[in-house]
C-alpha cells in the first residue's frame, strides 16, 4: 500500500475499515515532509507532537462512533493566514512573528469536529499578496515540480505541500485567485467557494469583501469532502451565509451531457501562452466528448478586472493593516521616539515590500479628493463586471478559463516588475469581485514538465455544478502521470 | 464694539444602555478591572469581526423617531481610518454615508420662549478604549473596556446662539433618551459628551465666520464655559484684525481656558469607506410602525396631560415630569389612590423634599406605589392624622415598610371608638377646674387649650374634628 | 492624464499608512506608485454614469446579534501577545491630549 499516493478519501475509507491507523496516515505525511521539506519549504510551522497525540485521540474517536465524516482521521494543512488557538500565526509576516492567537478560526474548529488532524501551518506570500509566495518574510516555497520555479501565490504552501505529498489536503485563501492560481501551478486541485460560504471568523484580513478560505487537494472528490466540513452559517461572521446546498460530494457523479459551457472571447487574446492555451483548448475536447456544449462569448470589461481589483482590495488592505502598529501584539519597533515614530518604525519594518506597495495605494485611493475617482469608480465597475457575468450565467451553467496566463515562473522572475505580476491575475480576480465560485483541476503539462490549470466558474451557490464538470473532466482526461521531486 | 453673534452647533455623543457592546458580546457594564470586558472583537485582533447588537438599531431608531428625524431604511456602517491607541483597530466602525437618522428636529424652551433646534443627522458608532498617563514611567497605558461600547452621535444644525441655548438643549436630548430608556446620559460617567463647534460673526451679517471645535467638554457648567470662552477669544482676534483659525481645541476646566490640539501626525483625512465586514441594514415599514407605537409618552406630552387631566399647574407638571421614573411612580400612586391631585401635593411636599433631605436622585427615588396609596387613603378616610402619615412616609420612603400594617403596630390608628374619647375628655376636664369654669363661663379661647391636650394626650388616635365635637357636646351639655 | 505622484502626494501617504521612506526606497515607492495609477487610469475609458457602486456583494438580509453578554474574561491570554504591558494594560508611548 503506497499510503502516500492516496487521496484523502480514499486515506480515510482505510481508517475507516481499521486496514490502517490513524497514525499511520500521520507517519505518512511527516514521512513526506521530512524527505522533501529541505527542497520545497512548504511549512512554516509543523505540528509533529500535537498531530501524533491528536491521531491517537482520533482513533478512538473513530472507534467510539464521535467521528463519522468521510475525512476523520485525515491530515490537513492550514495556511498560515488562519489563526490556530495557542499556535503562531504570521501570515508569513514579520510583524506578526510571534503572534499566538487565543482563539481558533471557525474552520479549525470544524476541522476538529470533523476528526481531521491538522498538521502545521504553510507558507504563503506576506499578508496573502502576491502571487508566488516569494514575498513570505520566511523564505520563498519551491514548486514540488521544478524547484527553480515558484509554486504560484499566494495559498503556495498549502499547493505545494499537497503537490509534495506532504499533506492530504490544505486550506488556503483565495482574495484575487490565490487558490486557484497555485493550484493550476503545482497541478493541484482547489476550490474559491461562493463569498460567504466559509465563515471568515479567524482569516486574517486582506481584502475582507474579497476574502474566502477554501480547500486544496490531490482531486476534486477530497476538495469537495473538505468543503462540507468547512462551509457553513457562522455567527461570528455576518457576511457568512445560511446555505442549504452544501452536499458538495452527491454532485460528483453527473453526467455533463447537455450543459452549456462558455468561454470568454478576450481571455484567450493575447498576453496566454500559447502552450497554456492549447492545453486549454484539448480540454474542451474532453467536456465536449462528454456531450456538454462549449461556446465562446464576448465580455466586455474584461481590461477593468484587474485595475478594478487591485483599487479595492488595496483600499480594504490599508484599513485592515492598520491594526498592525506594536500596540497589542506582534512585532514593535526595538527603539522610538515616541507614539508616532513608534507607529512609522515598526510598520515600516515590519511589513515588506509588496504589503507596504499596497497599503500605500490603498491609502491613496481612498483619501480625501481621490476617493470618488478611483475607490467609487472601481466599484462602479465591479457592478458593471458584476452584470456581465449575471448576464454571462443566464445562458451558460458554467464559465471556463485558464488559471494563469502562463505556468509557474522561475524563482526571481515576478518581483521585478509588480504592475506585470498583477496582470498574471486576469483570469482569477473577477471571481473575486463578484462572489461566485471557482474550481481549478489539472489540464496538461507544459514543455518544460510544468502543471497547466483550467478553471471553471460557476454562478453564486452553484458549486455543485463546477464540481460536476470538474469531475467528469478529471475522469475524462486520462490521468497526467508525472514525477514530483 | 461691533455687536456679535455667537453661532454653535453641537456634536453630542450619547452611550446606549445595551447590556453588550456594539459589535462583540462584552458586558458594557461600567467600572471593571482594566481589560477585563475585552474579547479579539474589541481589542481589534486579527482576524476577529464584527457582528451588529440588533439593540442598538432599536434605540437608535427610538432616539431618531422622538427627534422627528428621518430614517435611511438602508443604512451602512463605514470605517472612519486614524492611527491612535484607544482605537485598537486604528479605525472606527461608523457611519458617514447613510447615517440610520437624518433631518430631525427637538424643540427647547428657554426664557426667549420657544426653539427649534434642527438635527442634521443622528449616526451609530463604537466608543473607543481609555488611554491613563502614567506619570512614573511617562506613558501611556490603554484599557479596551469601553471599547466597542455603542453610541449614538447626534449632530445639530448650527442653531444655537448662547449657551443657555445649548443647556436647553443638552437638557432636553438628556431628558428625552431617559424616557426612552435609550441612554442614561450621565455626563460624570461620560455616557453623554458634546462637542462644541463654535463661530461669531458680526450682528446683521448672513454667512457665518471661521468656527472652531472644542473637545473634552463633561459637564454643564464646562460646556457654558468654555461657549463664554471660546466666544471672547474669537470677538477678540476679529476685534484685533486676525483671522480665526479652523481647528480643533481642547478645553481645560481647571484653567478655564482652551489650547489648540494640533499635531502634524495627524492628517485629518479619514479615509472613511464603507465597512465590507458589516452588511447594510434594512429597516422595514413595519419596524418602524412598531417602534412608533411603542414610544413612551415623552415629557412635553406628560406634562400636558397633567395640567387637562389632573387639573395640576404647569409648574407642578414640569416638576413630577423631570424624570421618567418619578412621573411614572407618580402616576402610579395617583391611579391607585384615584386622587392625583392629593398624589401630586405628595410628590412635590414629602417625595421631594425627602429626595432633597436625603441627597437621592428623584429618578432613583423608589417605593411601591401601593404604599404611598394607601397612606393617602387612610389620610382620606381619617384613619391617621396627616403629622402621623408623615412620618409614616418617611419609613416608606427609605425602607419602603407597608404604612397599613405598620401604623396598626404603632397604634397610630385614628380610634373611632368613642370610649377612649370620652373617658379622657373627662379626666382632663376633672384635672383642669379652673380652665373648665372659664369655658362654662363663655369664654372661648380656653377651648384651643382643652383641644390642644387633648390631641397631645391621644397621640394622633383621633382627628381633631372629633375631639373638637366631643368637646363641644360635652361643655353644651354641662352648660345647660 | 494619471495623476501624478509628487513629493507632497508622497509624503501625505505615507502620513496615511504611517510608513515611512528613505532616500532610496521613496524613489521606488513613487515609480510603483505611478505605474500603478497609470495603470489603472483605463478606468476612465469606461462609462459608470448611473451606475450604483456595488460595496456588498449580498447585501440584502440583516444580520444581527441579540444584545446578550456572552463573552468572558480573555484577558490573559490577550495581553500574552503585547510588546509592553503594566497592570493589565496595553502599554505605548505617551499620548498628548
Amino acid at each position: 500500500m503506497d499510503l502516500e499516493k492516496m487521496t484523502a478519501l480514499e486515506l480515510a475509507e482505510k481508517i475507516k475499515q481499521r486496514q490502517i491507523s490513524v497514525l499511520d496516515g500521520v507517519k505518512t505525511v511527516f514521512s513526506e515532509i521530512e524527505k522533501k521539506e529541505s527542497r520545497i519549504h512548504a511549512y512554516l510551522d509543523l505540528y509533529k507532537k500535537d498531530a501524533y497525540a491528536r491521531a491517537k485521540q482520533v482513533e478512538k474517536g473513530i472507534a467510539e462512533g464521535i467521528y463519522t465524516g468521510p475525512l476523520a482521521g485525515v491530515p490537513v494543512a492550514v495556511k498560515d493566514n488562519i489563526c490556530v488557538k495557542g499556535k503562531k500565526t504570521t501570515c508569513a509576516s514579520r510583524i506578526l512573528e510571534n503572534f499566538v492567537p487565543s482563539y481558533n478560526a471557525e474552520v479549525i474548529d470544524r476541522l476538529e469536529r470533523a476528526g481531521m488532524i491538522v498538521i502545521g501551518k504553510t507558507n504563503m506570500d506576506e499578508f496573502a499578496m502576491g502571487s508566488t509566495t516569494e514575498t513570505s518574510a520566511y523564505g520563498i516555497t519551491r514548486n514540488p515540480w521544478n524547484t527553480e520555479h515558484v509554486p504560484g501565490g499566494s495559498s503556495g504552501g498549502s499547493c505545494a505541500a499537497v503537490a509534495a505529498g506532504e499533506t492530504y489536503l490544505a486550506l488556503g485563501s483565495d482574495t484575487g485567485g490565490s487558490i486557484r492560481q497555485p493550484s493550476s501551478f503545482c497541478g493541484v486541485t482547489g476550490v474559491k467557494p461562493t463569498y460567504g460560504t466559509v465563515s471568515r471568523y479567524g482569516l486574517i484580513a486582506y481584502a475582507s469583501s474579497l476574502d474566502q478560505i477554501g480547500p486544496v487537494g490531490k482531486n476534486t472528490a477530497d476538495c469537495a469532502a473538505l468543503l462540507e466540513v468547512i462551509a457553513g452559517r457562522d455567527p461570528k461572521d455576518s457576511t457568512s451565509l445560511d446555505r442549504k446546498d452544501l452536499d458538495f460530494s452527491g454532485a460528483l457523479n453527473q453526467k455533463i451531457a447537455g450543459m452549456k459551457f462558455g468561454i470568454p472571447k478576450e481571455y484567450l487574446a493575447e498576453g496566454l501562452d500559447p502552450e497554456v492555451k492549447d492545453a486549454f483548448m484539448e480540454a474542451l475536447k474532453i467536456l465536449t466528448q462528454q456531450g456538454a456544449i462549449v461556446e465562446f462569448f464576448s465580455v466586455n470589461t474584461t481590461e477593468y478586472m484587474i485595475p478594478a481589483y487591485y483599487i479595492i482590495a488595496s483600499a480594504e488592505a490599508s484599513s485592515n493593516l492598520e491594526r498592525f502598529d506594536g500596540v497589542k501584539y506582534g512585532y514593535r519597533a526595538a527603539e522610538y521616539d515616541g507614539l508616532h515614530d513608534m507607529y512609522y518604525q515598526t510598520r515600516t519594518d515590519g511589513f515588506g515590500e509588496e504589503v507596504k506597495r499596497r497599503i500605500m495605494l490603498g491609502s491613496f485611493v481612498l483619501s480625501s479628493g481621490y476617493y470618488d475617482a478611483y475607490y467609487l469608480k472601481a466599484l462602479r465597475t465591479k457592478a458593471l463586471i458584476k452584470q456581465e457575468f449575471d448576464r454571462a450565467f443566464e445562458k451558460y451553467d458554467v464559465i471556463l478559463a485558464p488559471a494563469a496566463p502562463y505556468t509557474a515562473p522561475k524563482i526571481g522572475e515576478s518581483l521585478k516588475d509588480p504592475l506585470s505580476m498583477y496582470l498574471g491575475d486576469i483570469y482569477t480576480v473577477a471571481v473575486n469581485l463578484c462572489g461566485l465560485p471557482g474550481i481549478t483541476v489539472p489540464c496538461g503539462v507544459d514543455s518544460k514538465g510544468l502543471p497547466i490549470g483550467i478553471q471553471m466558474i460557476g454562478n453564486c451557490f452553484e458549486e455543485k455544478k463546477i464540481f460536476r464538470s470538474a469531475s467528469a473532466f478529471e475522469k475524462g482526461k486520462e490521468a497526467v502521470n508525472h514525477e514530483t521531486v | 464694539m461691533k455687536q456679535y453673534e455667537t453661532i454653535i452647533g453641537l456634536e453630542v455623543h450619547v452611550e446606549l444602555a445595551t447590556k453588550t457592546k456594539i459589535f462583540c458580546g462584552c458586558s458594557t457594564e461600567f467600572g471593571g478591572a482594566p481589560n477585563t470586558h475585552t474579547c479579539p472583537v474589541c481589542t481589534g485582533m486579527p482576524g476577529s469581526l464584527p457582528v451588529l447588537n440588533r439593540q442598538v438599531v432599536e434605540y437608535a431608531l427610538k432616539a431618531g423617531i422622538a427627534a422627528n428625524c428621518r430614517i435611511h431604511q438602508l443604512c451602512k456602517f463605514d470605517r472612519k481610518n486614524y492611527f491612535y491607541p484607544d482605537n485598537p483597530q486604528n479605525y472606527q466602525i461608523s457611519q458617514l454615508y447613510l447615517p440610520i437618522c437624518y433631518d430631525g428636529w427637538v424643540e427647547i424652551d428657554t426664557s426667549a420662549g420657544r426653539k427649534k433646534i434642527r438635527i442634521h443627522e443622528m449616526h451609530m458608532e463604537e466608543d473607543a478604549g481609555k488611554l491613563i498617563h502614567d506619570e512614573w514611567e511617562d506613558c501611556s497605558l490603554v484599557d479596551y473596556n469601553r471599547s466597542g461600547v455603542p453610541l449614538i452621535e447626534i449632530v445639530s444644525e448650527p442653531d444655537m446662539r448662547s449657551s443657555e441655548e445649548v443647556i436647553a438643549y443638552l437638557e432636553k436630548l438628556r431628558c428625552m433618551m431617559q424616557y426612552l430608556g435609550v441612554s442614561d446620559c450621565k455626563l460624570q460617567e461620560g455616557s453623554m459628551r458634546a462637542d462644541v463647534n463654535l463661530s461669531v460673526r458680526e450682528a446683521g451679517s448672513e454667512t457665518f465666520g471661521t468656527r472652531t471645535e472644542m473637545k473634552n467638554l463633561n459637564s454643564f457648567k464646562a460646556i457654558a464655559h468654555a461657549i463664554e470662552g471660546e466666544r471672547e477669544r474669537q470677538i477678540e482676534l476679529l476685534e484685533a484684525g486676525k483671522a480665526v483659525v479652523q481647528e480643533t481645541r481642547r478645553w481645560d476646566d481647571n484653567k478655564e481656558s482652551s489650547h489648540a490640539m494640533r499635531s502634524k501626525e495627524d492628517a485629518k483625512d479619514y479615509r472613511y469607506f464603507p465597512d465590507p465586514d458589516l452588511p447594510p441594514v434594512h429597516i422595514s415599514d413595519e419596524w418602524i410602525r412598531e417602534l412608533r407605537e411603542s414610544q413612551p409618552e415623552l415629557k412635553e406630552e406628560k406634562q400636558l396631560r397633567y395640567q387637562k387631566e389632573f387639573g395640576l399647574s404647569e409648574y407642578d407638571s414640569r416638576i413630577l415630569t423631570e424624570t421618567r421614573q418619578l412621573a411614572e411612580l407618580f402616576e402610579d400612586v395617583a391611579s391607585l389612590c384615584g386622587n392625583p391631585k392629593k398624589a401630586a401635593n405628595w410628590f412635590m411636599g414629602e417625595v421631594l423634599r425627602l429626595a432633597k433631605e436625603k441627597g437621592r436622585e428623584p429618578e432613583k427615588v423608589s417605593f411601591a406605589p401601593e404604599h404611598l396609596a394607601d397612606l393617602i387613603e387612610m389620610v382620606e378616610k381619617k384613619e391617621v392624622s396627616p403629622q402621623n402619615a408623615r412620618k409614616v412616609f418617611e419609613k416608606v420612603f427609605d425602607q419602603d415598610i407597608d404604612p397599613v400594617v405598620y401604623i396598626e403596630e404603632k397604634g397610630l390608628k385614628i380610634v373611632e371608638d368613642t370610649g377612649l374619647l370620652t373617658s379622657t375628655l373627662e379626666r382632663i376636664l376633672e384635672e383642669n377646674p379652673g380652665p373648665l369654669s372659664e369655658l362654662l363661663g363663655g369664654k372661648e379661647k380656653v377651648f384651643g387649650f382643652f383641644v390642644g391636650k387633648m390631641m397631645r394626650e391621644l397621640k394622633g388616635k383621633a382627628s381633631p374634628d372629633a375631639v373638637r365635637e366631643a368637646l363641644t357636646k360635652e361643655i353644651e351639655s354641662r352648660r345647660k | 492624464m494619471a495623476k501624478i505622484i509628487d513629493d507632497e502626494t508622497l509624503d501625505n501617504v505615507c502620513i496615511l499608512a504611517k510608513l515611512s521612506l528613505n532616500e532610496e526606497t521613496r524613489e521606488k515607492a513613487r515609480e510603483d506608485m505611478q505605474k500603478m495609477l497609470d495603470y489603472v487610469e483605463k478606468l476612465n475609458e469606461l462609462d459608470t454614469e448611473g451606475v450604483e457602486p456595488l460595496s456588498h456583494i449580498f447585501g440584502d438580509r440583516n444580520v444581527f446579534r441579540e444584545d446578550v453578554v456572552t463573552n468572558g474574561d480573555d484577558r490573559d491570554a490577550m495581553l500574552a501577545n503585547a510588546p509592553k504591558v503594566k497592570d493589565g494594560q496595553y502599554l505605548v508611548p505617551k499620548t498628548i491630549g
